[in-house]
């Protein structure tokens, strides 16, 4: 299979009710993750280092954000005369139902249909990963499946129609649980699928005549027995955020050598949007340890075991501890912040003293003042 | 035919930049890395966007890979445009014979139908090796007001260093009535920053003339601006008050590195007014971990830092080990100082590696003898071996071998 002849689609409003306070404003595509990053950027940059040209973002609500992140495509050089990036908004004046994914890929099935390529990849904005998508390609090709779907093994996400699957020692599907309630290790599907094009329009087409609504329920489980589903086991690290405490958790992991080598490396970059910061300037009372800071930060105060993205301040005598500060967060002289998300342009004047819990962290939401 | 516009730029970057040693030793002056993210040319380029200047020539001549590679298509700066835009011009073959760019006047005369495709009213003259923040637009309206045929920039700089530069005179006007190329003994304190603005149809009668005549070296200072004195023609200083500071040379790359760590130095590069762009690297936000210390430094995207950092420029992707010290240097991108190496008043290029133990650079203060004294360099993918030693002053172009002192 040659990646060209595969198109990406991207969800970019996958599970945005699980984070409720982090989407109130912004699409789970555009959330902001990693210091400088939105969650989109990993699907995108995903798919754009295997070789795919062409790439549709779904959309349906709260997208002024994510377009305004995406813009062309150009940083991910999907800015093209050929293929290239669409953005894929609802056209019907009805709120779109993200939870919806058949009528939503119903929807876009003209741009589909429309498209050169022979196969579609589908993939969530909520998995975190830097995976190579060459090797799930080779191994659809392999095993001439009909679909192949990327699982992970682990503590089942809690998210909506949460898929668990069953394989053999092939590797083949054989059998599909929604939402199966256990603590024990399971195989969940991380929405990444990989599917001919032609079966993709008549399995929608089906569904869509049964008026089904679930990808995983209605098409996957129904047809398990009738289709060569084939599980492909992701080996990078990953993360599929369900909860603020993932998010929380899934920042956090970066400062861990072994992820950030996983996820960061120069011959599979992950590209975002450029914002020409200068460097991070480090002041002569800094004290800074173990933490990712992003470009444009000014740090004067100290800050211990925290994510900073791009752009935030953090004066002289703040305290800041195992907290997330999103886009130009501002943390004024002698504040002192423990377990806090700071969402962008959130200004904490001087002296304030903010604490969450790790399995609870404060969220302090967009432009808010305290 | 391209649309006529009011101004284009022309920016001078073909020079080897001898002086900078082994910086330049593959890439041209302006590609030199400067700042943490930056390269030179980034600020007159950035400068031009800017001031709403969209079509600019780069004239490359000396090792022009780096730097053609690095412009691209002007994406980084916005100057990837349907009508304008960066253009990238090397010496090229005509039917009367092929020439290399013999001076900076030359240059420009061998690309008078690139500028006669705009059909300007003004042409900037501008050079790739300065660092400064300037809006070309106000020197712009400046040469209109003054309705000069020539506006050189001028800044006043510091009378004990007045005779490393070529001195103005001015009349209360501002409009020049001498020069001075590098006097012993200065009688003025106003130097020329290498920045002009031409009335095109002034400047490209001069550029004929001075390609016709035999005796000129083709070059802007010494040839087309005093013949354009002597024939009389409106010259004009404008004063500029900011930062300028030419880094022609290894201390003065050196010192205006480290002058953005300087609070009483005005360049501010986090001002989002006057943005400085730059093609980006897609590094991954920098690690400082728990055994690091940094302060008073600037650090750039993709660094792991585990050791202590003061005073000093980490570009990105640079590595910094467990017990490494870096002080007062400036550390280009994707170096590696291993653990324990000591790296202090000096500058390491790209990709070059200090293995465990070594030491790179003098501190002044602990120089016996402070006329040996200078910064050291180590140039781009040198590896200094383990326990080496490098001395104040030293620039290195081949590996050092483990214990070796140079």
């Amino acid at each position: 299979m040659i990646a060209k002849n595969v198109l990406g689609i991207v969800y970019s409003n996958s599970y945005d009710s699980n984070l409720n306070a982090l989407t109130a404003r912004r699409t789970m595509g555009s959330v902001p993750f990693g210091g400088r990053y939105r969650l989109i950027d990993f699907p995108l940059s995903n798919m754009v280092n295997c070789g795919i040209t062409k790439v549709g973002v779904i959309a349906n609500s709260n997208f002024h954000s994510l377009m305004d992140h995406i813009g062309s495509g150009r940083p991910w050089d999907l800015s093209r005369k050929v293929d290239g990036l669409t953005m894929l908004p609802p056209f019907t004046p009805t709120h779109a139902d993200s939870n919806n994914r058949i009528d939503t890929l119903a929807r876009i099935m003209e741009y589909i249909s429309h498209s050169k390529q022979e196969y579609v990849l589908l993939m969530d904005s909520n998995f975190v990963c830097n995976m190579d998508l060459k090797k799930l390609m080779s191994f659809h090709s392999g095993k001439n499946a009909d679909i192949t779907v990327a699982y992970c093994t682990g503590g089942a996400p809690k998210l909506y129609n949460q898929a668990v699957v069953e394989l053999d020692i092939t590797g083949k599907v054989t059998s599909v649980g929604i939402d199966v309630k256990t603590n024990d290790d399971v195989n969940y599907l991380a929405n990444v699928v990989l599917i001919r094009k032609a079966l993709l329009e008549r399995l929608i087409g089906d569904a869509q005549s049964y008026a089904s609504v679930s990808f995983e329920k209605d098409i996957l489980q129904k047809n398990v027995e009738t289709l060569n589903i084939y599980g492909y086991k992701v080996d990078e690290w990953n993360c599929t955020i369900d909860s603020m405490e993932t998010y929380f958790a899934a920042n956090m992991a970066l400062l861990e050598k072994a992820t950030r080598k996983s996820l960061f490396n120069s011959q599979s970059p992950v590209y975002t949007k450029v914002r020409d910061d200068m460097p991070v300037i480090y002041g002569l009372s800094s004290d800074c340890k173990n933490s990712l800071i992003a470009d444009g930060c000014q740090i004067e105060g100290t800050v211990k075991n925290s994510i900073v993205f791009r752009g935030a301040r953090v004066a002289k005598g703040a305290v800041v501890e195992n907290s997330i500060l999103m886009q130009d967060a501002f943390v004024g002289e002698d504040a002192k912040l423990n377990c806090v998300i700071m969402d962008k342009n959130t200004v904490i004047t001087p002296k304030k003293v903010l604490s969450g819990d790790k399995s609870y962290p404060l969220f302090v939401g967009k432009h808010i003042v305290i | 035919m391209a649309k006529k516009t009011e101004c284009i730029a022309m920016l001078l970057a073909g020079g080897q930049g001898s002086r900078l040693g082994v910086l330049t030793k593959n890439i041209a002056k302006p590609a030199v890395p400067y700042g943490g993210k930056y390269r030179i040319i980034d600020f007159p380029l950035s400068n031009c966007v800017n001031s709403g200047i969209y079509t600019v020539g780069v004239l490359t001549q000396y090792q022009p890979l780096e730097l053609n590679d690095y412009i691209g298509n002007g994406g980084p700066w916005d100057l990837d445009r349907a009508n304008g835009g960066v253009h990238i011009l090397s010496p090229y073959q005509q039917i009367e014979g092929t020439e290399w760019y013999k001076g900076t006047a030359n240059a420009i005369y061998q690309n008078i139908q690139f500028i006669d495709r705009y059909n300007p009213e003004y042409v900037a003259i501008l050079s790739g090796d300065h660092i400064y923040k300037m809006d070309y637009a106000k020197m712009l309206q400046f040469h209109k007001e003054k309705d000069a045929a020539c506006t050189i920039a001028m800044l006043e700089v510091p009378w004990e260093e007045a005779s490393r530069f070529g001195l103005m005179f001015t009349d209360d006007d501002g409009r020049i009535t001498a020069f001075e190329e590098k006097p012993k003994e200065p009688k003025s304190n106003k130097a020329s920053m290498g920045v002009y603005m031409f009335t095109w149809s002034k400047l490209r009668q001069y550029l004929i003339d001075d390609e016709n005549n035999p005796e000129s070296s083709n070059d802007f200072g010494k040839n087309v601006i005093p013949a354009m004195h002597e024939a009389g023609e409106r010259l004009f200083a404008y004063g500029f008050d900011g930062y300028w500071k030419d880094v022609g040379t290894i201390d003065s790359l050196w010192e205006a590195n480290l002058d953005i760590l300087n609070p009483k130095v005005n360049i501010d590069l986090s001002d989002n007014s006057w943005k400085i762009y730059g093609r980006g690297t897609n590094a991954a936000p920098q690690y400082i971990s728990d055994k690091a210390v940094i302060e008073n430094s600037i650090a750039a995207a993709g660094c792991e830092i585990e050791g202590k950092i003061d005073y000093s420029i980490l570009f990105n992707d640079v590595t910094v080990e467990e017990g490494a010290f870096v002080d007062y240097s400036i550390v280009m991108p994707g170096a590696v100082i291993k653990k324990g190496a000591v790296v202090q008043y000096a500058m390491v290029a790209e990709n070059a590696v200090i293995e465990e133990g070594a030491i790179v650079g003098e501190n002044p203060e602990k120089c016996d003898d402070l006329e040996k004294w200078g910064v050291s360099v180590v140039g781009a993918g040198v590896t200094v071996g383990k326990n080496a030693k490098v001395k104040a002053q030293s620039m290195i172009a081949e590996d050092v071998k483990e214990g070796e002192t140079v």
